[in-house]
């Protein structure tokens, strides 16, 4: 059911009418990226609005990563409000050091004279059967680099928000795009800009047996395994990964005292192992069961005929919901 | 004389056979032995085959993602025909034809892009990199890979190829600059196929050419016509001799066009004029290589259906050998990550599993 203020969309649609909704009434918003003006993008997130905002306004850059992060920190520190695309998150790797030796720098280094507020917009994580270097999740690496914050929403109605707020951040925001559910699902989306806070968490279904922790894609991988689970579990979207929000987090897992985090990247030093970490150091007394980390292997991302291998799903994360329950 | 001329240079555009079918005897002629072409001609008819036959699979879901080829296929073949067995053919996505030529196995290629890993297993002998997905990375490994030759004196090269997309990467440049400074034994060859997909060529370079990329890092640099077999086998050859002699690297514009889509999950058709699809389709390589051929009657209808009919017969039996593999292992990624795996990586494979709980029942109450 929508109204006449709000609009079916999916989790793409939801991305482009923010990035539309932004440009109108903020004029120093900018879009550059590779294949992002008249083709739209390659997942067409940025779809019409080089038609509606100009050349000018949505800009196809030359085929560079560093040089799109690297212009845009300098847009960005000169008064516009740059929001770059990486085409994929395995590209991301020639930006890196734009964006971990400057972006993330540039306020503190210069005492707050010179600061980035842009939004680096970059679809995440596998499970479209897409070629190599398409199918990473390496959030954990932009996570532990002090100075950028990290965002990753699971829903449409979120990412509109979600993407809103980055855009008018004053820092750094990469804000990671589940690409596996770009299409997956449509809910009503409020035509109107709106934002949603950067940092605060979603408790997707209340529960009290168990706390299930995941964010992107795996917020519904992680929704299917609490349906089939026969226990009360409180499922956690972060839809920020940093900052984390730790209240939300710690508030749930002393309810249940059991707590399970999901998440597609390699286990080692992931985003999970933080959780666990936090959650062991600050709810000891409440745990029932050690914290149990589903995750994908500490492998390359395989090839796309095993690539369900990899990828944690229903299976696996019940059996990490059965076995801490029966712990 | 406040204001001299420090430096001055011409870029070379080399053609042979152009689409007209006009033929430089000069430059042209002995070229290629007239006794090899009709091997080449199979060679690009089967290729051609292979592309378009790849394309239909996607399409019908035998197959992931494609890249095609059609269109590009002289370059890399030149490139083949100009190199040695021991040369390494370090490649994007755009060339099959050489390294089939170079000794590539068919069935590699379309496994890799049906999502099996197995595909990239390159055959013992045969001096190829697997297809580079991340653009404009691999000419830096080409000029290792040919430095380890200079400092091993065999004597072999290598060629590298990229798109005009690849040349705005900083890697590009950092590879041209380690290969001239050092006096690498390495081909850079450009394929300037006027897009990186939907974004046209002039967007990644406000220069004339994409050859005078090279000028900058003191290489000698030359265009040729990308669509004609013959312009690219002089180039080559001329760059391989260079290199093989060690006077250093050459950049080569190769001027073509990506007659289909950047890959099957693109769709040209919203960015790219009719108009100028049809001006290349005109300059098709293989068209203006066989009128050729048939003038000079090294080629006939004939011939030209009988490897048609073998092609296709070729094509159907790599596609089904590249089919009928059995699947690979469901732990089979695990296998190459480290010489010896870890501990804890044998404990995730055997397990499948990451949890401490699942991977230790005995712990469970």
């Amino acid at each position: 059911m929508t109204t006449e203020n709000e609009t079916e969309m999916t989790l793409v649609q939801a991305i482009t009418d923010a990035l539309a909704c932004e440009m109108r009434q903020d004029d120093r918003v900018i879009i550059l990226g590779e294949d992002v003006g008249l083709n739209g993008g390659v997942f067409r997130a940025t779809e019409g609005l080089q038609a509606e905002f100009g050349a000018d306004r949505v800009v196809d850059s030359p085929l560079a990563e560093s040089g799109i992060i690297g212009s845009a920190i300098g847009l960005a520190m000169n008064g516009l409000r740059p929001i770059p695309e990486i085409q994929f998150e395995g590209f991301m790797g020639p930006a890196y050091d734009q964006l971990c030796s400057h972006a993330a720098r540039f306020r503190t280094r210069t005492r707050g004279r010179f600061t980035v507020p842009m939004t680096v917009r970059v679809p995440h994580g596998g499970g479209i059967h897409a070629p190599e270097l398409h199918s990473d999740a390496p959030e954990a690496i932009y996570s532990h680099q002090p100075g950028l914050k990290v965002v990753m929403p699971a829903t449409p109605y979120d990412a509109k928000g979600l993407l809103i707020a980055s855009i008018r951040d004053p820092d750094p925001v990469i804000f990671f795009e589940p690409k596996r559910i770009y299409r997956a699902f449509r809910e009503p989306v409020p035509n109107q800009s709106y934002t949603l806070p950067i940092g605060k968490a979603r408790v997707v279904t209340e529960g009290t047996d168990l706390t299930v922790v995941a964010w992107g894609a795996m917020v519904v991988e992680a929704a299917k395994a609490a349906e089939q689970s026969d226990a009360s579990v409180e499922l956690i979207d972060l839809r920020t990964i940093s900052p984390l929000d730790e209240d939300t987090i710690l508030a749930s897992v002393e309810k249940t005292g059991r707590c399970v985090v999901c998440q597609e990247a390699p286990l080692t030093l992931g985003l999970a192992s933080e959780i666990s970490a936090l959650v062991t150091e600050r709810c000891f007394l409440h745990l029932e069961a050690p914290v149990q980390r589903v995750a994908g292997f500490d492998t390359i991302m395989p090839y796309y005929k095993l690539e369900m291998e990899y990828l944690p799903g229903t299976d696996r994360i019940g059996a990490a919901i059965d076995e801490t329950l029966r712990y | 004389m406040p204001i001299t001329t420090a430096y001055e240079t011409k870029i070379d555009h080399v053609s042979i056979l152009d689409e007209h079918g006009a033929f430089d005897r000069e430059l042209g002629e002995g070229l290629i032995p007239n006794d090899q072409l009709p091997a080449i001609m199979e060679h690009l008819v089967f290729c051609r085959l292979l592309d378009e036959t790849a394309f239909k699979l996607q399409r019908s879901g035998r197959m992931g993602t494609y890249p095609q080829n059609t269109g590009q296929e002289m370059p890399s073949l030149a490139a083949a025909l100009a190199m040695e067995k021991a040369d390494w053919l370090v490649t994007c996505y755009r060339e099959n034809t050489g390294l089939f030529w170079h000794g590539l196995p068919p069935e590699c290629i379309l496994l890799h892009w049906m999502g099996d890993e197995r595909g990239n297993h390159i055959p013992a002998g045969v001096n190829a990199t697997p297809i580079a997905i991340p653009i404009g990375t691999q000419m830096l490994h080409a000029a290792g890979l040919a430095w380890a030759e200079k400092v091993k004196k065999t004597g072999a090269i290598a060629v590298t190829f990229f798109g005009d997309g690849a040349t705005s990467e900083g890697d590009f440049h950092e590879a041209a600059n380690f290969a001239a400074s050092l006096k690498l034994p390495v081909v850079f060859c450009c394929q300037n196929n006027g897009w990186a997909i939907s974004v046209p060529s002039s967007v990644q370079s406000a220069g004339e050419t994409f050859a005078q990329r090279g000028l900058s890092y003191g290489m000698p640099c030359v265009r040729a016509d990308g669509n004609d077999l013959f312009a690219m086998t002089k180039v080559m050859k001329d760059a391989v001799a260079r290199a093989r002699s060690g006077d250093g690297p050459t950049f080569i514009e190769a001027v073509t066009y990506r007659l289909r889509d950047h890959t099957t999950a693109d769709d040209a058709r919203r960015y790219r004029d009719d108009a100028e699809l049809a001006t290349w389709e005109a300059r098709d390589p293989l068209p203006r290589l066989k009128r050729w051929m048939e003038e000079k009657g090294l080629w006939d209808a004939t011939q030209h259906e009988k490897v048609t009919k073998a092609g296709e017969a070729r094509v159907a039996e790599i596609i089904s050998n590249a089919e009928d593999i059995s699947p690979p292992d469901r732990t089979e990624f695990f296998d190459h990550m480290y010489a010896e795996l870890p501990a804890s990586l044998i404990r995730q494979r055997d397990t499948k599993r990451t949890t401490s709980l699942g991977q230790f029942p005995e712990d469970l109450v």
